[in-house]
C-alpha cells in the first residue's frame, strides 16, 4: 500500500509532450515518503495541456486526483488516458467546490458590541459569585436546621482527599522553606551578633504569615483545580443537569461539603505546614548558628504571642472557604466542551491564589495591632 | 461493488514489512483464538472473549451484534489495536494489529467513534484536515482542499467549515467524524454505533450516506450496531457475539435461521419482525446484494 512511491515521466516526443504517471498517487504513498514534494516539483514542470497517461498508475485516490486537478487548473486537459475508476475520482473532485468560504471578520460595531458583552459577562460573574456565597450561607443554615440530612459522606471524602492527602507535600515544602529562611537569616544576624533573634523572626514570620500562606497557596493549586475540574466534568457529562432535574440542589450537595471540608482542613494544614517549617528552621539554626532546639523550644512561647496563632487559624478558615467557593464558581461556569474546562481550571487556580494573597494582605492591615510587640 | 481505488495491489513490489491490501474477497482482518481479559477491581479478571475467531474479507460490510457486555466494542478496539490481546492474535492488512497505529495509520484504517470524538478545540475543517496535516508532508492549501472535498462528500456544506464542534448537531458531528476518518482514503472503516443518538430521519440519511460511500470507495466496513434497520440496510454479513466467541458469522438470512436464544430475541422480537418486513419489501423491489464473504 505504501511502498509504491509516486512517480512521473515527462516524455518529449514528436507529437508534443506526454506525461506518464507511475506508482501510487495516494494519500498513503504521498504522506509516507518525503519525496512527495519532489514529485510535486516535477509535476510543476509538466504542461497542463500535455497528453496525460494515467494508465500506468497502479493506485490512485482522492488526494492524488486533487493534486492532478489543481495542476490542471481545475479543468480537463485535451487528452487524458485514464480508466473509468480514475475518471470517476477526478469527476468527483471536479464536482465539488474547492474554495473555502472566507472567515467573516468582525466589523468595528461588532467589536464594540463584543466589548460591551464582555463587561456584562464580568458583572454576571460577580453576581453569580455573590449568589454562590448567599446560597452557601442558606445551605449552612439548612444544615444547622437538620444536621442529619447533611452531605456527610461527601464531606468526609473531601476531608480525606483535600486534607489528609495534602500532608506530605505541604510538610516537604514547609520544611524546605524553613531551612532556607533560617540559613539566610543566620548569615545576616551573625554580622550583628544577634543570632538568638532568629527565633523571634522565624517564629513570627512562619506562624503568623508564611505557614498559613504557603499552605493556602499549595491547597489552592492542588484542590482548587481539582474542585473546578470535578464540577466542570459534571457539566460536560450533563451530571449537573441531571441533578437539577432530579431536584437535588447542586449548592447543597456539591458546594457545601467542599466548603466545609476546606474550612476545617485549611487551618489544620496551616498548623502542620508551620510546624514542618519551624522544624526545618530549627535544624538549620542548630547547624549554622549553634542554637540548640532546646533553646528554640524554650524561647518560642516568650517571643511569639499566642494571638498570632489564633490569627493564623482564623485567616486559614477564610482562605479555605474562598478557595472552595472560587473552585466551585469556575466549575459551575464551565461550558460543555474541553477547552472551556481547561480555561476554567486555569482561571480557578489563578483566582484562588490571588484571592488568598489579597485576603492575607487584608488581614495584615486590619490586625496590625494584634500579636505584635 | 465497484472499487475505485487500489486496483492492482499485487503489482506493488511489496517488501516483507509492508502493509498489504488483499484482493477483493480475500481476508483483510484475521482474528485468531483471541482472548480479551480485564482486571476487576479487587483482584481477579473478567474474560470477555475466549478463543474468538473472525475473518473479515475485503469489500464486505460486516456487523457485530451481541447482548450488552458481550464485548462488541472491545472486539472493535482489538481490531484497531486500542486494546491488547490477552492471548491470540489479530492481523490487519497482513500485519499484527499492534503496528497499526504508527505513522500513516489514517491511510490504513478509519474509525468513527460513537460520540464522534471530534477535537473540540478545532473547527470542522481543521478536524477533518488533522490527520493529513499532521503528516507535515502535504502543502497546506492541498490539505485544506482535500478536507473540503471530504466535507462535501459526507453531505456537509462548505459554509459549515468554520463551525466549532460545539455548534454542531448530533448528525453533523457524525458526518464530520466520518469525513475525518476518510481523509486519507483508508481501505478499512470501523463504525461504533453509527446511528446511535440520531433521530430516525438523520439516521436514515446517514445510513444512505454510508451505503453510497461504501459502494463508491470500495470500503471494507466493520460495524457495531444495535439498530436493526441499519443492520439490514448495510450488512453483507452479521457476526453474532455470544458465549465469549463468535457463534455464527454469515448472511442475515442464515443468521436468523440459527437456533440461539439471543438471535431469537434480537431478530424475531417485535422490533425485529417490523424491520424484517421492511427488508423483505425492499428485497422484492431490488435484487439481493451479492455476498462476497
Amino acid at each position: 500500500m505504501q511502498d509504491a512511491k509516486p512517480g512521473i515521466d515527462i516524455q518529449h516526443g514528436t507529437d508534443g509532450v506526454r506525461v506518464v504517471l507511475r506508482g501510487a498517487w495516494t494519500a498513503a504513498s504521498m504522506t509516507s515518503w518525503r519525496g512527495s514534494r519532489e514529485v510535486l516539483r516535477l509535476l510543476a514542470g509538466a504542461p497542463a495541456d500535455a497528453r496525460w497517461d494515467l494508465l500506468s498508475l497502479h493506485d490512485f485516490d482522492h488526494l492524488g486526483a486533487l493534486v492532478l486537478w489543481e495542476h490542471w487548473r481545475r479543468e480537463w486537459p485535451p487528452t487524458v488516458e485514464a480508466d473509468e475508476d480514475q475518471r470517476t475520482l477526478l469527476d468527483r473532485v471536479a464536482a465539488h467546490s474547492l474554495n473555502l468560504p472566507p472567515v467573516v471578520h468582525r466589523t468595528w460595531r461588532q467589536r464594540v458590541d463584543s466589548f460591551g458583552l464582555q463587561v456584562i459577562a464580568a458583572t454576571h460573574q460577580v453576581r453569580d459569585f455573590v449568589t454562590l456565597v448567599g446560597q452557601l450561607l442558606l445551605d449552612v443554615l439548612r444544615l444547622i436546621g437538620s444536621p442529619r440530612w447533611g452531605p456527610w459522606r461527601d464531606f468526609t471524602g473531601h476531608l480525606y482527599s483535600i486534607g489528609a492527602q495534602a500532608l506530605p507535600i505541604t510538610a516537604l515544602v514547609g520544611f524546605l522553606i524553613g531551612v532556607v529562611l533560617a540559613y539566610l537569616m543566620s548569615q545576616v544576624l551573625r554580622q550583628f551578633g544577634a543570632e538568638t533573634y532568629v527565633v523571634n523572626i522565624l517564629g513570627l514570620a512562619l506562624i503568623r504569615e508564611l505557614g498559613p500562606l504557603l499552605a493556602a497557596v499549595l491547597v489552592a493549586g492542588r484542590s482548587g483545580s481539582a474542585i473546578t475540574a470535578q464540577i466542570g466534568v459534571m457539566r460536560v457529562t450533563e451530571e449537573l443537569d441531571a441533578m437539577r432535574v432530579l431536584g437535588v440542589p447542586a449548592g447543597f450537595r456539591l458546594v457545601l461539603p467542599r466548603a466545609m471540608a476546606l474550612a476545617i482542613c485549611m487551618p489544620l494544614i496551616a498548623v502542620w505546614t508551620t510546624l514542618a517549617a519551624l522544624l526545618g528552621g530549627m535544624m538549620a539554626a542548630d547547624l549554622t548558628l549553634g542554637i540548640s532546639p532546646a533553646y528554640f523550644y524554650e524561647a518560642m512561647p516568650r517571643v511569639v504571642r499566642v494571638a498570632n496563632l489564633w490569627l493564623a487559624l482564623a485567616k486559614s478558615v477564610v482562605f479555605g472557604v474562598s478557595i472552595a467557593l472560587i473552585g466551585c464558581h469556575f466549575g459551575l461556569r464551565v461550558k460543555p466542551n474541553t477547552v472551556s474546562l481547561g480555561q476554567g481550571t486555569t482561571a480557578s487556580v489563578v483566582a484562588a491564589i490571588t484571592s488568598v494573597i489579597l485576603i492575607d494582605a487584608l488581614f495584615a492591615v486590619v490586625f496590625k495591632r494584634v500579636g505584635l510587640i | 461493488m465497484s472499487t475505485a481505488r487500489h486496483r492492482d495491489p499485487q503489482a506493488s513490489d511489496a517488501s516483507d514489512d509492508a502493509w498489504r491490501l488483499p484482493a477483493p474477497g480475500q481476508p483483510i482482518i484475521q482474528v485468531r483464538d483471541l482472548w480479551s481479559a480485564f482486571p476487576v477491581p479487587g483482584g481477579g479478571q473478567v474474560v470477555v472473549h475466549k478463543d474468538l475467531n473472525l475473518t473479515v474479507v475485503r469489500g464486505e460490510v460486516i456487523t457485530l451484534v451481541g447482548g450488552s457486555g458481550t464485548g462488541k466494542t472491545v472486539l472493535l478496539r482489538q481490531m484497531l489495536g486500542l486494546n491488547r490481546p490477552y492471548k491470540g492474535s489479530v492481523q490487519v492488512l497482513g500485519r499484527p494489529v499492534g503496528e497499526l497505529s504508527g505513522r500513516g495509520a489514517g491511510a490504513r484504517v478509519g474509525m468513527l467513534f460513537q460520540q464522534g470524538a471530534l477535537f473540540s478545540a478545532f473547527s470542522v475543517l481543521d478536524n477533518i484536515a488533522f490527520p493529513l496535516r499532521e503528516t507535515r508532508v502535504v502543502p497546506d492549501p492541498l490539505v485544506r482542499e482535500a478536507a473540503l472535498l471530504k466535507l462535501q462528500m459526507v453531505g456537509l456544506k462548505t459554509s459549515d467549515a468554520h463551525k466549532m464542534p460545539a455548534e454542531l448537531s448530533g448528525g453533523m458531528i457524525k458526518r464530520v467524524a466520518l469525513a475525518r476518518a476518510l481523509i486519507m482514503d483508508p481501505p478499512l472503516l470501523m463504525l461504533d454505533e453509527p446511528t446511535a443518538g440520531l433521530d430516525p430521519d438523520s439516521s436514515d440519511t446517514f445510513v444512505a450516506l454510508l451505503r453510497s460511500l461504501h459502494e463508491e470507495l470500495g470500503l471494507t466496513v466493520v460495524m457495531v450496531t444495535h439498530d436493526l434497520d441499519t443492520l439490514f440496510e448495510l450488512s453483507n454479513r452479521v457476526a453474532v457475539l455470544a458465549e465469549q466467541r463468535i457463534i455464527i458469522a454469515d448472511t442475515v438470512e442464515k443468521v436468523i435461521a440459527y437456533p440461539h436464544p439471543f438471535i431469537h430475541d434480537f431478530f424475531l422480537g417485535e422490533r425485529g419482525q417490523r424491520a424484517m418486513e421492511l427488508l423483505r419489501e425492499r428485497r422484492r423491489e431490488t435484487p439481493a446484494p451479492v455476498n462476497e464473504g
